[in-house]
């Protein structure tokens, strides 16, 4: 649990600069850095565990189900980073607290600031692949705020968006590599991935999931060709710079990198891929860092091409050579930093970042000059620092490495190519800001910084000097422990010496040195011939390939959503016949092997009346009337073949289904057209029936196949306890009622939800009413005839009859609640019909919303009254009485639960149709009030 | 009578999509209902077919299956609640659109789709 407040102290922090916005800027910055603080003390407290190789674990159960866990994971290389993370972060609070003018919101800056740490610290302490994605898009949206923090600068906007597109691209890459390796090894758990890198790497997909993979972490870590974003990412404050932009976000693609080690790498084609991308960016961005005349674009190149040469090292696939890159990520974390903070004091008292301006600064800031010298020297790799270390086993593996077969003596040449232009650009940094005569234009005389701004450079390069001099003392521990993790294996002797006796690695650095001096000498060439090539502008080239790409999606996307619902109803119906249709075409034959019944003439003469009148609605449904004539021949034939086949409840339902339906539809005609104007194409309407037919010969096999085949059901449990256990002999109603009760208490919801949307949508109707029917005939002048309100009354109480003895009988005969309702239903309508909406409601005052409630919680207590007896809801109970008169009588609970159905039923149709036929009636209220 | 059964069903699908591809809202309606017809014996011949086999316990020794007769109960009572509520909402779009064309506006008028869009 303690582990976990090392990632969750940064999260609450975000608060913090929030909260304490009032204080006083000095009191905020304090605050803010009180939780990384002590993320940072639990983390040093754990610090023994891990330099022993231990890796510590905590998990959160979340959804288990799902390979979901808030799951951390301490060892050397998380440890590594988690100090890189807090501790450059602790410094970059003081130092923002002083860069920061007083316009600046500070609170705002901090807050993301934290926010971006949480997410850093997320991605490297997570042991779970998603929960790492999670933190690893968080990263990518933090620094999306951080890069446009001066949003009202244009630059700083395009930088911020270029960044995230990039970054978020290569996310989603990421996402589908890990997505992937989740489908491989059959778990998200990271120590299962890490475990499984045999399988990983013979599985047919590692080349997709490698270039993937690979594809997030060059973007995020700037590689070539997706290196352009970070120099456009200097829109940046130069703390963000500092922090996100050289020591942080952009390694985390690095420690993608060294954290899928085991699982990723050793195969020919990651050599290939990484280090040919490394060695690459390695060169490019060394030689465009020296044509930089912007402090932080320099700094930015140069990062570039150290981010390169880490990748080139995890690329050449030797474990000395991840030790190397593992060294190199903290030397370059420390010397970048700084070197950024110092570009950033160099800004801020002198007002440029110009080197054409900023000359001779070593008589203004003597200090600043002297630390900055330092940091800069470390880059360039001169001995007694710590960049030089790294750089020497960086030389000696390039020249153990056998990459490119007999060709393999080309990386080491490039490496010292590299290496001279890292010095070239160093040197320039040096030498054209501090000396090289005097300011030139600047606004204001430059000065040193305040102490406290200059502080953090110098803890970062006092440490710089320090592991120069005594590395094994500083972080040997420390790189032993986080190689011991990246590698997953003992790590191999190597020795952190600055001496190693003469050797080519050596003589490497000594040419870097000296050709790095001689190219700075005469730059003026190079730069001539630099001013030659044709200039790329990466912002627009992206802006514009960026609108080329939303032109395209903005063309497909209106073909896709042109508006017309029929179209998608298309598409929608191909989807059905191509998913559909397909297994159908590996079926040998659709028969399958079930006898047929036979077919008699009464059957053939359903089915050819249910096909005759299917194609008249088809045929006539420009004339909505007789189409809804001929649709309720369908139902009606529909219901027989129910009846036929062994289902009297459904033909039941059906029946007076059916019934409710027609005089619904008839009802709907009085405010509908009733008739369909001819508007389809003759190529439309051959289409339609092309795709119809489709669908129809698919569905209709299906249906054939299912039924030809023989089959088990699980209805051999419900016949044989329907009576013991549910007490009813009608083993649907049963079914209903009391087995599947929960479900049916679903679909009655439902139904009373529909019912009241319906109320809902008929109040405030636009009124209109139409005169006279479709043709210009006006209506019937007799209302109300004689003839039906005489015989609808004397049916009333028949109806009514009938429906209680079908819904009372209904347990254990065909029948039940929810056919009885709709007969309730059918008479209480046949009311309305004959005698209009005034003359029940005068007689019969009922507001069905409320009947809808009052069924719907019958059924509810019904349910939840077997909570009293302790047991699960809906649990039925019956029993048999001697009632004097009546005999021996089954009491349910179920016919309470039945009831509940009744009710909600008869309360759903009539608030649905007496709704809609309260509008048709020319006696309508003056008022729309509710019924 | 299985193929003859499969085939009604077929052919019920078929008229209902090709209603439902209409563009006025009245026949979508009534493809959906035929479509309803068709997708519930779908479900109901899931079950097999059987004569004179009422799942009605005692009065048969060869019951057909209830379980699909109880979902597809249910499913015809949702059926017309749905039917119902997509003939108000019809109502409705015409009463405040003016027209009864499934998009809501009459084809042909491309200035106004774009603008909707």
């Amino acid at each position: 649990m303690t582990l976990l407040w090392i990632l969750l102290l940064p999260l609450l922090g975000t608060l913090v600069p929030v909260l304490t916005a009032n204080w006083r800027r000095s009191a905020c910055a304090m605050a803010t850095a009180v939780p990384p603080a002590f993320a940072l003390m639990i983390l040093l407290y754990y610090g023994s565990a891990v330099f022993a190789g231990e890796s510590l674990r905590y998990t959160l159960g979340w959804i288990p189900l799902l390979g979901l866990d808030i799951s951390i994971r301490l060892d050397g290389l998380a440890f590594l980073f988690s100090l890189l993370i807090l501790g450059i972060g602790l410094l970059i609070i003081l130092y923002a607290r002083y860069y920061l003018s007083e316009q600046d919101s500070m609170p705002r800056f901090y807050a993301y600031l934290m926010l971006f740490m949480t997410a850093m610290m997320g991605i490297v302490l997570s042991n779970n692949v998603l929960q790492l994605w999670l933190f690893w898009e968080l990263t990518s949206i933090s620094s999306f705020l951080l890069i446009s923090y001066w949003w009202h600068k244009s630059e700083a906007r395009r930088g911020a968006r270029m960044a995230l597109t990039v970054t978020g691209a290569g996310g989603l890459c990421l996402l589908a590599a890990l997505l992937l390796l989740g489908q491989i090894t059959g778990s998200y758990d990271l120590d299962v991935i890490l475990a499984s890198g045999a399988v990983i790497q013979q599985h047919g997909w590692y080349p997709l999931v490698l270039v993937l993979f690979l594809l997030g972490c060059f973007t995020k870590s700037a590689q070539f060709p997706f290196h352009f974003w970070l120099p456009n990412a200097m829109a940046a404050p130069t703390p963000v710079s500092a922090y996100l932009h050289s020591a942080t976000m952009v390694k985390a693609g690095i420690f993608l990198l060294a954290r899928f080690y085991p699982a990723m790498a050793g195969t020919d084609l990651w050599f290939l891929l990484v280090s040919m991308t490394g060695l690459t960016t390695l060169l490019v961005g060394a030689y465009l860092a020296l044509f930089k005349h912007d402090l932080k674009g320099l700094l930015a190149y140069s990062t570039i091409s150290h981010l390169g040469l880490i990748t080139l090292l995890f690329g050449m696939g030797t474990d000395l050579a991840a030790v190397a890159g593992v060294f190199h990520i903290i030397n370059h974390a420390t010397f970048k930093a700084s070197l950024f903070m110092a570009a950033g004091i160099i800004d801020h008292e002198s007002g440029s970042r110009d080197m054409r301006k900023l000359n001779g600064l070593w008589h203004f800031m003597p200090i600043t000059a002297t630390l900055a010298m330092v940091a800069a020297a470390a880059m360039a790799g001169v001995p007694l620092l710590n960049g030089f270390l790294s750089k020497e086993m960086f030389f000696v593996e390039t020249l153990q490495q056998h990459l490119l077969g007999s060709l393999s003596w080309i990386i080491p040449v490039l490496a010292t190519v590299a290496g001279i232009f890292s010095v070239a650009y160093s040197t320039r940094f040096i030498h054209d800001v501090f000396f090289n005569g005097k300011p030139k234009g600047l606004t204001k005389t430059p000065h040193e910084p305040p102490r406290y701004m200059r502080m953090p450079v110098e803890v970062l390069v006092v440490l710089c000097i320090l592991v120069g001099v005594a590395p094994g003392y500083i972080v040997g521990d420390l790189l032993h422990a986080a190689s011991f993790a990246v590698l997953g294996t003992e790590v191999p002797e190597y020795s952190l010496a600055i001496w190693h006796g003469f050797n080519v690695a050596l003589l490497m650095s000594i040419v870097a040195l000296a050709g790095g001096a001689l190219i700075y000498i005469n730059r003026k060439h190079l730069f001539d011939f630099q001013n030659t090539l044709p200039g790329v502008d990466a912002i627009t080239t992206f802006e514009s390939i960026m609108k080329v790409l939303v032109k395209h999606c903005q063309q497909l996307y209106s073909w896709l959503d042109n508006g017309s619902l029929q179209r998608y109803l298309v598409f929608l119906l191909m989807g059905v016949v191509v998913l559909a249709g397909l297994p159908l075409l590996q079926l040998d034959t659709l028969f399958g092997g079930r006898p047929e019944l036979p077919v008699d003439a009464v059957n053939a003469t359903g089915a050819a009346m249910l096909l005759i009148s299917a194609f008249a609605t088809v045929v006539f449904h420009r004339q909505r009337v007789v189409a809804l004539l001929m649709i309720s021949v369908v139902g009606l034939m529909v219901s027989i073949a129910f009846t036929r086949f062994s289902a009297p409840d459904l033909a039941l339902t059906q029946l007076s289904v059916e019934v409710v339906t027609i005089i619904l539809l008839m009802l709907a005609l009085f405010f509908l057209p009733h008739k369909t104007p001819k508007q389809s194409s003759p190529t439309r309407v051959i289409r339609d029936i092309g795709l119809a037919s489709m669908v129809g010969v698919v569905i209709g096999s299906i249906s054939y196949a299912i039924m030809t085949r023989p089959f088990s059901t699980i209805s051999d449990f419900f016949l044989a306890n329907s009576k013991t256990g549910g007490g009813g002999t009608n083993v649907v109603n049963v079914i209903l009622v009391d087995f599947r009760g929960f479900d049916t208490f679903g679909e009655i919801a439902v139904l009373g939800i529909a019912s009241l949307g319906i109320f809902k949508l008929l109040t405030r109707i636009p009124v209109f009413k139409p005169s006279s029917d479709g043709e210009g005939r006006p209506w019937a002048l007799e209302r109300h005839p004689v003839l039906l309100a005489t015989v609808s009354q004397s049916l009333l109480p028949l109806a009514l009859m009938v429906s209680v003895f079908i819904f009372f009988r209904g347990h254990n005969l065909p029948g039940g609640g929810f056919i009885a309702g709709l007969v309730t239903a059918v008479a209480l309508i046949l009311q309305y019909i004959a005698h209009g909406v005034e003359w029940v409601k005068s007689r019969m005052n009922i507001e069905y919303q409320r009947v809808v409630a009052v069924g719907l919680m019958v059924a509810l207590v019904t349910g939840v009254a077997s909570w009293l007896f302790n047991k699960p809801f809906l649990t039925s109970w019956f029993d048999y009485f001697d009632i004097p008169l009546l005999g021996k009588v089954e009491l349910a609970s179920a016919i309470a639960f039945d009831a509940g159905v009744y009710i909600t039923v008869v309360g759903s149709t009539m608030l649905i149709l007496a709704s809609l036929g309260k509008m048709t009636t020319s006696h309508r209220p003056v008022h729309t009030e509710s019924i | 009578m299985e193929s003859l059964l499969a085939g009604c069903i077929g052919f019920l699908t078929a008229c209902g999509v090709f209603l439902l591809l209409r563009g006025r809202t009245f026949p979508v309606v009534v493809g959906l209902t035929m479509l309803s017809y068709a997708v519930n014996l779908f479900l109901f011949s899931s079950g097999r077919l059987t004569l004179q086999g009422a799942a009605v316990l005692g009065t048969t020794d060869n019951y057909a299956d209830p379980l699909p007769q109880a979902l597809v109960l249910t499913a015809i009572v949702i059926g017309f609640a749905m039917t119902a509520y997509l003939v108000i909402l019809a109502i409705r779009a015409r009463a405040d659109l003016g027209n009864d064309h499934v998009d809501g506006k009459l084809p042909g008028n491309e200035s106004s789709r774009k603008e909707s869009r």
